[in-house]
């Protein structure tokens, strides 16, 4: 790969829509499109099963009033509001609590292996800020489960019922970068066969960012190796704008050391954390939940115990999650994953001791704006205005229904409910006659440059060790709790990185199977993503959510009941109003967030 | 060799550069506390940029990361070097049995293929209820052991069956999820299910050797499963005496 690539030696494959992802969202968007009857392709840097919605455990939230027949929507709306914060779109919130039972009901008609009561319905769990009655009565159990398994479960339902429409997949290859036209609208994306090293400019009238998360940003993350925020930081590079990128969620109990995931499920099951005296130590700060609070809440006074030097073990550096209480029939049947992950990675059977764990990152609830149909927004005057032909769903996406914090499942019922939704709008936009111009040979050209500074790059920096620096910089001044001098001590390393960024050495030049490549434009697409993160975070001059400020600890709706909109040309923030207009109910207003 | 060294001998081949496959020899300081080969790869990595392999979760879900470790299948992420390591020395090489395209990363379009080929969807042309299909506790603690399959391959690739017919021999990975089909209350095409595997390949090529019970990094049992399979298709009385003469 000596020369430089061009449009006139690449192939151009065309489709109606291309997907670019494949996880949960990406799927769920390719199933709808394939019973179109539109040339649709899903393009996946992974096999399909290998997406980071397999490593979701949980459930997926929703009112589909199994556990308790009254249950209601409007509830699940109430508590998805208060635990965001109150930043969260209202009408998006509507539309997925609303709309939320029957993507839950179609997953079990294709088959998704739910674990069942009694009675023969779908086993619902407790998870953390659910209630019923708007708050007043109680804690509800509203996550579907199938055992510690679901997003597996979710996964592989739809990966089958994809196969079973026949679905096109193109897997295990890379998106690079998107390929505007002279209007400024999506043509597309550059990407490479990670097998055989081929370039192409896969053409597109709508193209799909469902591309997930990029916790791998932070040096601790539940996240797995892939989630590198590619499509978000297309986007970015291609000069079109990130919402609420300051919110990022630490899950509070990812397992010490290893960073995998700990089911928020197993507090719902009973079980608790405690401190080194053996204190629930959660009682204090939550004192009607307790360990149900809102994940922000709960990962906060975690760190504060551990400041505060009550923190458990040699270093008193983490917290004990405590299940033995429940028994070995209940977790050997309803976390028998967490106990397989715990024996692998804590060295500790939970059936006996408890678990090591701390706030670890886990979900970006900031991403690419849209609204409900998955279209991808840019303000012009003050007024959102739709890019045509780039669409974004899931944890890629931010069509706002996570606000400041996400609730426990309702990333699972995101991924289907936006999934369906992006995939119908496409249907219905192209069948109308929607669709985009091309672009000229000078535009794709444009978007082949950074694979070809990379390719042809002689010297430079090491991307292990960048990626390294950029995890810890992002680890240390970006975390749990957040202070002004330490984040513009953390822009200026940013600025640093970003050099070292830009100039990547790649040694293997090789074209088969080089995932030195992948892992190169992997880091420059993390570095996007981080970027807009600590631009973000230094702006928003308040606590809310999980963006907890210790030079601003309370929250100001005066100045800040509003999204945080990121343009990447000019690296600016600037507000963003939220929706408080739900069409089937009055809007929740905001008030003062207790658990 | 010094005692704190660790001897990593890797399958190394670049289609591009290779003639043929070679073992390669890394030599490492041994880590000080006990880590997984996937981590021992991200340092072996970080020394020689050319070495390929796949991974995802790096915990055990995704099954990204088989690869055949001191002659045993299994997950680089979750397989502890202490467990594998013998006399400071670890062998690794791809998955058996499958076209190999770039060092530890096999080309898997025929195991998918077979996965693909047993319809690995819920079939029930009833008219869906409004709202979820009823299924018991007890019919649904049947797919348990079954419906966990993360499609790694570890099994399928250490099946002698197997590597002698892989385009005829469903394969263990695929049988297991033929009979999750099979066995849940809400699929309703069991009959041809069997019949689709009633030929002399399909399924009566398992000679219960067992390897895939040995090496499932999940702790699924495919050989019960297949066994299942063949009592039913006994039970539906289909002629089992192959063209061979064989059964």
């Amino acid at each position: 790969m000596s020369n430089s690539i061009l449009t006139d030696n690449i192939k151009t494959i065309e489709f109606d829509a291309l997907i670019v992802g494949g996880g949960g969202s990406g799927m769920r968007a390719s199933l709808e499109l394939a019973k179109s009857g539109l040339k649709t392709a899903v393009v996946s840097k992974v096999f399909p099963t290998r997406s980071h919605t397999v490593s979701a455990q949980g459930g997926i939230t929703c009112a589909i009033a199994s556990a308790d027949p009254d249950d209601d929507w409007r509830w699940h709306m109430y508590d998805t509001v208060k635990g965001a914060d109150f930043i969260g779109d209202q009408d998006a919130i509507e539309y997925l609590c609303s709309e939320g039972p029957k993507a839950v009901f179609e997953l079990e008609h294709m088959g998704l292996p739910f674990s069942r009561f009694e009675n023969g319905r779908i086993y619902q769990r407790p998870f953390g800020g659910q209630s019923k009655d708007f708050g007043k009565g109680g804690q509800a159990a509203r996550t579907c489960a199938a055992a510690d398994r679901t997003g597996h479960a979710l996964l592989h339902t739809l990966y089958q019922n994809n196969v079973k429409e026949g679905t096109n997949f193109l897997n295990e290859w890379f998106a690079v970068d998107i390929v505007k036209n002279s209007k400024e609208e999506v043509t597309g994306v550059i990407a490479f066969s990670i097998e055989s090293g081929e370039v192409a400019y896969l053409k597109a009238q709508a193209t799909v960012m469902a591309t997930g998360g990029a916790g791998r940003i932070y040096a601790s993350t539940t996240n797995a190796l892939i989630n590198t925020g590619d499509g978000l930081a297309m986007a970015l590079r291609a000069g079109f704008p990130a919402q609420d990128m300051e919110m990022w969620q630490f899950h509070p109990t990812g397992i010490y050391g290893a960073g995998s995931l700990v089911t928020e499920g197993c507090r719902g099951e009973g079980g608790y954390l405690i401190n080194k005296d053996g204190e629930r130590f959660m009682e204090r700060y939550a004192p009607n939940v307790k360990d149900l609070a809102g994940r922000d809440v709960v990962a906060r006074s975690m760190v504060l115990e551990i400041l505060e030097g009550r923190g458990c073990g040699e270093n008193a550096d983490h917290i004990f999650l405590k299940l033995d209480h429940l028994g070995a029939d209940v977790l050997n049947s309803k976390l028998p994953g967490i106990c397989e992950l715990s024996r692998t990675f804590a060295h500790v059977d939970p059936i006996y001791e408890p678990i090591p764990v701390v706030p670890t990152c886990h979900y970006m609830m900031g991403g690419t704006p849209t609204n409900v149909n998955g279209q991808a927004f840019r303000r012009t005057n003050g007024n959102d205005s739709i890019i045509s032909g780039l669409f974004a769903a899931g944890e890629a996406a931010c069509v706002s229904v996570h606000g400041a914090n996400r609730l426990g499942g309702n990333s699972l019922l995101d991924l289907v409910v936006f999934g369906r939704a992006t995939g119908m709008h496409i249907q219905e936009e192209l069948k109308s006659g929607g669709g985009v111009e091309s672009s000229s040979k000078g535009d794709i050209d444009a978007s082949l440059e950074r694979l070809n500074k990379l390719n042809e790059s002689t010297s430079g920096y090491e991307t292990a060790s960048v990626k390294r620096e950029l995890q810890e910089c992002m680890q240390n001044y970006f975390g749990v709790f957040r202070r002004g001098d330490f984040m513009e001590k953390g822009l200026n390393e940013l600025a640093e990185i970003r050099h070292k960024v830009d100039n990547l050495h790649l040694k293997d030049k090789s074209s088969a199977f080089n995932t030195s490549r992948v892992e190169a434009i992997e880091l420059q697409n993390l570095f996007e993503v981080a970027e807009a993160t600590a631009i973000s975070a230094f702006e928003r001059n308040e606590s809310r959510g999980a963006h907890a400020r210790d030079d601003f600890p309370d929250r100001d709706d005066q100045n800040w009941l509003c999204h945080s909109f990121y343009d990447p040309i000019n690296k600016k923030v600037s507000k963003r109003e939220v929706n408080f207009a739900p069409t089937k109910v009055d809007a929740f207003p905001p008030i003062v967030r207790t658990y | 060799m010094l005692t704190n060294q660790l001897e990593v001998s890797m399958y190394r081949y670049n289609p591009e550069q290779d003639e043929f496959p070679y073992m390669k020899k890394y030599k490492i300081e041994k880590p000080a506390r006990d880590i997984m080969v996937l981590d021992l790869l991200h340092l072996l990595k970080e020394e020689d940029e050319s070495i390929s392999y796949r991974r995802s979760c790096r915990e055990g879900v995704c099954g990204s990361d088989g690869m055949n470790i001191n002659g045993k299948n299994g997950l680089a992420c979750i397989t502890p070097i202490s467990s594998v390591m013998k006399k400071n020395k670890i062998e690794l090489r791809p998955l058996p049995g499958l076209p190999v395209i770039r060092d530890l990363v096999v080309d898997m379009t025929e195991f998918y293929a077979q996965y693909e080929k047993i319809k690995p969807f819920l079939q029930n042309n009833t008219t869906a209820p409004e709202q979820e299909r009823l299924q018991s506790p007890e019919d649904r603690d049947k797919l348990d052991g079954l419906y966990e399959c993360i499609l790694c391959a570890c099994c399928s690739t250490s099946c002698p069956s197997f590597w002698w017919n892989p385009d005829k021999f469903v394969g263990p990975a695929a049988l297991l999820q033929a009979y999750r089909f099979i066995a849940d209350s809400r699929d309703l095409e069991t009959v041809e299910r069997l019949d689709a595997l009633s030929d002399p390949f399909s399924v009566y090529r398992c000679h219960g050797i067992m390897n895939c019970v040995s090496v499932c990094p999940k702790g699924l049992n495919p050989n019960k499963a297949i066994g299942e399979i063949k009592s039913m298709l006994l039970k539906s009385k289909k002629n089992i005496i192959t063209s061979d003469g064989t059964n």
